[in-house]
């Protein structure tokens, strides 16, 4: 029974109203041909929010009620193509209507879920060596807007040791889409890879329903036993359309103008990441880009109480103050028996270091163990910090034995005599 | 009893409004219809014939016209013994029995006996003809380590009701009538070992409210020794993430040295509860010799789990810590986090279109919350006997700011203030617990002037420090150099503990005097040290011997030889 109603009765924002009766909230309907939502239902007044925006649309265009809710078709088919927010194609491939699977679904069982223990490894020792990513660990990329964080998340997703990739979009600058799109292509990740793509020029709509597309598929992908990697750029540009909405439908805002309800959905999309037992699993990369490199802005500061750590992008690096990984610890005790100290001591021996540039820049004398700390710096800086350093970690912990060698005598790093007589690199003079 | 029916007219978000035939009550639970399922929803305000009702679910799929069955019975959580050890989600449906029906997903609709159909030992204190009240026991089985009591339900109105059956002492199934009592006008009713109690009412069958007086152990020597929490108090532990709110309350809830411990895991990561499930029935209760998780009850309505249902779940949670505390014992719950439950109010709140307040939380927030923490207390019950009930919660403040009003609502409310800093957090200084903001009104286990004195300390040593950024080691005395050092001693071997660390992690309270004591003497003497270097040298030893006598198990010999070491060595420098 698709009835067609052909009497909108208000256009607000991106919002029609329309008389109509048997209608399910969250169902999906055409007006004239763009996809809409139904959010509220008042009486026989139905409230839908169209996702193409609701400019041109005719107080006389059909209104077709599709009676399912938004739904997206998941198979193999999905590996290699690029859809938009709507969930239509972006290539020039055929529209997939098989097996639909509804999007936004149920949260996972607490009591179902396992301590996640396998190790995700990226090539980038800042974050395999400092801050190991874990499997269905969620971690966001906290960002200035100019930052490298596109070309950061393209290369995990090259890199990364998982079978699915799945790309959420959401007010990525077209060049950007081009950018990943061109990577991906040319690094062979293509052939697994799913992108849901919003470009800052498409109705923001779409923008919202990006994360959930993106998700509902790793899902299902995940039950399949695949490892699945949800990369999300930028969830500021997310929260950003959801708050847009949210002021059109008249809600009352709660900080700097975002919805009250910010947090919870944030938490629905995060919350998402988990170890399936017996099965695969989903991990999830986010960019939240700091407004005016405000930490306390309201998404941010959200989004931190929810994620389980955030590596901090500055200055074209990933920070190691800041940068934190809270399943590291899971993680790195099974890797090689001098990870862990030797990512302390390094940590400890940069702070030092960044404590005598201080003091350099105020004109103070430099001491010997200055001099060394700023040498170790330099190198630090240049040979594990620069993002475009590829290794892997068993390399990683080598070269920082290396670099500790260059710079320090064995007992000024700190780190257990036991450990330094089986790692210290042999003097070649 | 007849209850009223109506049906679906609007809907908004996760609010429905109903229209309604028959008397409908505020607060009162009723359930929705959606193709075979039923969703659970609360009625939260009745206008011109309709009813708006918060539904605990998602509420997608929903139509107009959909039925609406009303119950007749407010918002209510099942009591009964078995509550021991289980993990419940908002609306105390059982997690893991959820699962084994229902796979990875928690799917809307499906509600499961809370209460596991087992059989207890049941031995009855009372006999046929006997009066009782309401909150009075009829009997005992034992729950693990405690003598769980039967009691008369505690919404029992009326003081006229006399047993008229009671089994006598064996073996019965949790469900099965064990009693039938009756009033004077003839009405009778059956008793089973479950009583329903509605989460929003406050249990008050007992003689007296106490003041709370008596310490609560935390083993944490920061909050033990210098701001403590009382049996039957409430604390507050506000702090920006990544400051360590989640452990600490972990570290409570693994030391603290109540009879009983509930978790209310309201809007937080998942993660963290599959830590405490994964841990604690691992871990054994120092006191007991049994698993921790004999003594706990969690209940986990996670941050994706629907809204609505993370409000209910900090009654649920402190609902059953009154239910025990009737029995005789000292409860603690422990919420994480209260904001989250403050912003599943705001969004209830601005669906219904109410006059927001500061930050568009409603303007009966602090009412809310006071009436909340004030479920919290020590109670003299009919028998003589003494519970209490502690209620600690964690506020995750926007931006790491306390001024924002859920801070503020709780600070008003509270008696203890354990705030976290980023500062401490991030120079790894755990707990993370400022020591010069935070405050207590309750007694701890040491004698408070020598607590202030040693406070007092701590805060000039702060002032000193401040003080030497502008003008530099070099412009500093060396008397209030030593002061500064003191402090930082205080600081790094008393507040900061490693929870890493199997014996540092536990501190008990007689080994905290005896620590304490021989700090206080180190803090309060005059030493003759003159040069800067030779202050630092002197304090780094001391520190560092402080240090490795809290790795030393409590009264052995080295324990003992490592206190006199550190007493020697300090009065080698005490000034005659």
């Amino acid at each position: 029974m698709q009835k067609v109603y052909t009497k909108i009765e208000s256009i607000v924002g991106n919002v029609v109203t329309v008389r109509a009766t048997g209608i399910r909230n969250g169902d999906l309907a055409l007006v004239g041909d763009s996809y809409a939502n139904v959010i509220k239902l008042d009486g026989d007044k139905v409230s839908l929010q169209v996702f193409a925006g609701a400019q041109g649309v005719s107080t006389d265009d059909p209104v077709k009620f599709l009676g399912r809710p938004m739904q997206v078709s998941f198979s193999e088919h999905l590996l290699g193509r690029i859809f938009n927010g709507a969930g239509v194609p972006r290539d020039n491939g055929p529209a997939l209507t098989e097996n639909m699977i509804d999007i936004g679904g149920p949260s996972f069982n607490p009591a179902k879920r396992i301590i996640p223990k396998h190790m995700i490894r990226t090539g980038i020792p800042m974050i395999d060596m400092f801050n190991t990513l874990v499997e269905s660990q969620k971690l966001p990329i906290f960002s200035v807007s100019g930052e490298p964080y596109n070309q950061l998340l393209a290369r995990i997703a090259l890199q990364a040791e998982v079978d699915v990739i799945v790309l959420g979009g959401m007010g990525l600058k077209y060049d950007d889409y081009l950018a990943f799109r061109d990577t991906l292509e040319k690094g062979g990740a293509m052939s697994h890879t799913v992108m849901f793509i919003h470009t800052a020029a498409d109705p923001t709509v779409e923008s919202t329903l990006v994360p959930d597309l993106s998700l509902a598929v790793a899902e299902q992908f995940a039950l399949e036993g695949r490892k699945v990697l949800v990369l999300l750029t930028d969830m500021t540009s997310f929260c950003d359309a959801e708050k847009e909405l949210a002021i059109t439908m008249e809600q009352v805002p709660s900080n700097r103008g975002y919805p009250g309800d910010l947090y919870s959905m944030l938490a629905s999309r995060y919350e998402k990441a988990v170890d399936i037992e017996g099965a695969g699993s989903i991990t999830i990369l986010g960019v939240t880009t700091m407004p005016g490199d405000d930490v306390t802005h309201p998404v941010p500061d959200n989004t931190g109480y929810i994620t389980e750590g955030q590596f901090y992008l500055r200055n074209g690096r990933i920070e190691p103050f800041g940068s934190l990984s809270r399943l590291k610890q899971n993680v790195n005790g099974d890797t090689r028996d001098d990870h862990r100290a030797l990512m302390d001591g390094m940590i400890k021996l940069y702070a030092q270091y960044k404590e005598s540039l201080e003091k350099k820049s105020m004109g103070f004398a430099m001491s010997d163990w200055d001099e060394k700390l700023l040498k170790y710096g330099k190198l630090f800086e240049e040979k594990m910090m620069d993002l475009s350093v590829n290794i892997p970690l068993e390399d990683a912990l080598d070269l920082g034995w290396e670099i500790l060698a260059e710079c320090f005598e064995p007992n000024e790093t700190g780190l257990k005599t036991s450990l330094i007589k089986e790692r210290w690199p042999k003097k070649l003079d | 009893m007849d209850t009223a029916t109506g049906h679906v007219t609007g809907i908004n978000g996760n609010m429905a409004n109903v229209k309604f035939d028959g008397a409908v009550r505020k607060n009162e639970v009723g359930y929705i219809h959606v193709d075979d399922k039923r969703l659970k929803s609360e009625v939260i305000r009745i206008t011109d014939g309709i009813a708006s009702m918060q539904i605990y679910e998602m509420s997608n799929g929903i139509k107009v016209g959909d039925p609406v069955e009303f119950t007749g019975a407010l918002m209510s959580v099942d009591l009964g013994p078995g509550l021991l050890t289980q993990i419940y989600d908002g609306l105390q449906n059982p997690l893991p029995e959820l699962a084994e029906k229902c796979g990875f997903f928690l799917q809307r609709g499906v509600y499961l006996d809370p209460i596991p159909n087992k059989d207890w030992e049941f031995t009855p204190t009372v006999k046929v003809g006997d009066s009782v009240v309401a909150g009075d026991t009829i009997g005992t089985v034992p729950e693990g380590i405690f003598t769980h009591h039967i009691m008369v339900p505690f919404t029992l109105k009326g003081n006229d009701w006399t047993v008229k059956s009671i089994v006598g002492k064996g073996t019965y199934n949790v469900r099965a009538t064990i009693c039938v009592i009756e009033n004077t006008s003839g009405e009778e009713r059956e008793l089973s070992m479950v009583i329903t109690q509605p989460i929003k009412r406050p249990i008050k069958c007992y003689e007296e409210r106490l003041r709370p007086d008596e310490p609560l152990i935390m083993q944490l020597r920061s909050i033990d020794t210098f701001l403590p929490v009382a049996k039957g108090g409430t604390f507050c532990v506000p702090g920006p993430f990544g400051a360590g709110k989640t452990v600490l309350q972990h570290m409570e809830a693994k030391n603290g040295e109540a009879d009983i411990v509930i978790i209310a895991a309201c809007g937080e990561r998942a993660g963290e509860v599959v830590e405490i499930l994964k841990e604690f029935p691992e871990l054994e209760d120092p006191r007991t010799g049994r698993s921790l998780m004999e003594r706990t009850i969690i209940i986990c309505n996670t941050s994706s789990m629907p809204v609505a249902a993370r409000e209910a779940s900090c009654y649920t949670a402190v609902t059953m810590a009154e239910y025990y505390r009737q029995m005789g014992l000292n409860v603690l719950m422990l919420a994480d986090s209260t904001s989250r439950w403050a912003q599943a109010m705001r969004e209830m709140s601005g669906r219904l279109e109410e006059i927001p307040g500061e930050e568009a939380f409603p303007a009966y927030l602090e009412s809310t919350i006071a009436a909340f923490y004030e479920r919290a207390g020590k109670v003299r019950l009919k028998d003589g006997s003494i519970g209490s009930v502690t209620i600690g919660g964690t506020v995750s403040p926007a931006g790491g700011n306390f001024e924002e009003p859920v801070t503020q609502a709780t600070l008003k409310v509270v008696g203890a203030f354990h705030g976290l800093s980023r500062e401490r957090s991030d120079a790894r200084k755990y707990p993370a617990i400022d020591p010069t903001e935070s405050w207590s009104k309750y007694t701890g286990i040491i004698d408070m002037g020598r607590v202030e004195r040693a406070r007092g300390i701590l805060k000039r040593s702060i002032e000193v420090n401040q003080m030497m950024k502008v003008v530099g080691e070099e412009g500093t005395t060396s008397e209030d150099y030593i002061t500064y050092q003191k402090g930082e001693l205080l600081d790094a071997v008393y507040l900061q503990q490693n929870s890493f660390d199997p014996i540092d992690a536990a501190d008990p309270p007689e080994r905290q005097r005896v620590e304490f004591d021989l700090l206080y003497e180190a803090l309060t003497s005059t030493y003759s040290l003159e040069d800067k270097n030779e202050i630092r040298t002197f304090f780094n030893e001391l520190r560092q011997k402080f240090l490795d006598w809290h790795g030393t198990v409590f009264q052995s010999p080295e324990f003992e030889a490592k206190k006199n070491e550190i007493a020697e060595f300090f009065k080698t420098k005490v000034a005659a």
